[in-house]
């Protein structure tokens, strides 16, 4: 579904080369929810920026669903994106525009008919529970319902993958876990790949069956996630294993009686 | 107060109002467009070309270094070129247009920057070409302080009408040239300027309701 083979990417800054991404290789298997998982700077909102190329990488070369990304003209590659959904730790809703027309924003791009904008959009507004708030503006949501705006304008176009951008980072616990059922709701209904970002040990072992663990640049171990749990092989996954316990009971529990909320 | 003050007075509103509206259209075609060029060439924006930003950048900032009053001279032939003279008030919306539109180019610019990099990115991820991003995300993003800015433009145009009244454009600042200050008529002077306030004031205050009244729709709490 997506294979990386050989990626690299630096930037130059006016001191020195910063190599982000070294020789990276990745498969991911369609219906996967794959996590990649690093402290701050190691690379890992870079890799992710790489798959829709909203950072050209050096070299290397990433395929999506049979077609190589790397290789695409601008015109192609925006044809490619509306089918890469991608969803990001601040939402980056247009304040501007109602929750309908932020969802209705990625279906005119990709040049929907009209009358069909609208179905599509009341369909995926109610997948994401927030048909109430179809004319709010975002400033009038909470984060939790910020981020269902976001994952419904990102599957609006019915898209092969869903990046995430460390999507729950700014969202308090309870919202976390309720936009992550949500993730994985959408991964069952639609076998959609999901690719997430994450510095949030829970978060990983809450959804992810596969991990990478990423360190200055470098893949430095991949596995499903029980493996990586069971067996941490890499000093920096051990770290990560260990620094936070497993999601506790009762947080879960708070989590049955307040799925809808958030 | 003698009786020929009214008639004065309204000729002149009449002119001043005609050069404002027609300056800001004018300016506005021309500087809206090299606002957005301004903004989205820029290395790293949605329409990467650096040295297109470089020379447009430079070219403003020549525009803007003209003093007002030595612009109108310097425009003088086009006026005369395109308008068939160089008095009047529609000889004047050349100068005044060329003026200020490098003005507001910089204003266009200056609102459109403040888009968050993270929305723009959020469009390129859904794959929306540069035109797209410029009519469906910077501009409405950034609706209320344009309209600010632009209103900031008509006060500043308002003020250039009065200086270009002084070599031969007509209108409030030409009458008060003419006849509150050549002809010692003190009720005239007094007049223009109290009108000028009132003008500004009025465009202040409408500006600010309409940018308000964006503000109010999309960040209430609902």
């Amino acid at each position: 579904m997506i294979r990386i083979t050989n990626l690299n990417k630096s930037y130059v800054t006016p001191t020195s080369k910063i190599l982000a991404l070294k020789n990276i290789n990745l498969e991911i298997k369609k219906g996967d929810i794959y996590g990649i998982v690093g402290f701050s700077g190691a690379g890992k909102s870079t890799l992710i920026h790489c798959l829709n190329r909203l950072e050209e990488p050096d070299s290397g070369t990433i395929h999506i669903g049979g077609k190589e990304i790397t290789g695409l003209g601008k015109s192609d590659l925006r044809q490619a994106r509306k089918k890469i959904g991608m969803i990001f730790q601040h939402f980056n809703l247009f304040d501007s525009m109602t929750v309908f027309k932020n969802i209705a924003f990625a279906l005119e791009v990709a040049k929907y008919p009209k009358a069909e904008i609208k179905e599509r959009v009341e369909e995926i507004i109610e997948l994401v529970g927030l048909s109430d708030k179809a004319n709010a503006y975002p400033a009038q949501l909470s984060g939790g319902q910020k981020q269902r705006v976001g994952i419904a304008r990102s599957l609006a176009n019915n898209p092969e993958v869903l990046l995430s951008d460390e999507a729950t980072s700014s969202l308090d616990p309870k919202t976390t876990y309720a936009i992550l059922d949500l993730l994985q709701e959408i991964n069952r209904k639609f076998n959609l790949t999901i690719v997430l970002i994450t510095h949030e040990m829970d978060v990983l072992k809450y959804i992810c069956r596969h991990v990478a663990v990423i360190e200055e640049g470098e893949i430095i171990e991949t596995g499903t996630i029980d493996e990586l749990f069971s067996d941490p092989r890499s000093d920096t996954t051990k770290l990560f294993v260990s620094k936070k316990s497993p999601t506790p009971i009762k947080e879960k529990l708070y989590l049955e009686v307040s799925r809808d909320a958030g | 107060m003698q009786a020929d003050l009214i008639p004065l007075l309204t000729k002149a509103v009449g002119e001043t109002l005609y050069m404002v509206a027609l300056s800001t259209v004018a300016a506005l075609i021309i500087g809206l467009p090299l606002g957005i060029l301004l903004v989205v060439a820029e290395k790293g924006h949605i329409f990467e070309v650096p040295w297109l930003n470089k020379v447009l950048g430079t070219v403003i900032n020549i525009a803007r270094s003209f003093p007002f009053i030595i612009l109108i001279v310097v425009l003088l032939p086009l006026s005369r070129f395109i308008v068939g003279t160089s008095l009047g008030a529609t000889a004047a919306v050349i100068p005044l247009a060329i003026g200020s539109a490098p003005f507001v180019a910089r204003l266009i610019e200056n609102c459109l920057k403040e888009v968050d990099r993270g929305k723009i990115e959020a469009a390129l991820a859904m794959g929306a070409t540069p035109g797209e991003i410029v009519r469906k995300v910077l501009v409405p993003e950034t609706l209320s302080s344009l309209v600010r800015g632009i209103t900031l433009a008509i006060i500043t145009i308002t003020g250039f009408t009065a200086t270009a009244g002084a070599i031969g454009a007509g209108g409030l600042g030409s009458l008060a040239i003419r006849y509150g200050y050549m002809r010692y008529r003190d009720d005239i002077m007094i007049a223009t300027v109290l009108i000028l306030i009132l003008l500004v004031q009025g465009i202040q205050l409408l500006g600010n309701l309409m940018a308000k009244n964006i503000d109010r729709k999309r960040y209430k709490l609902g």
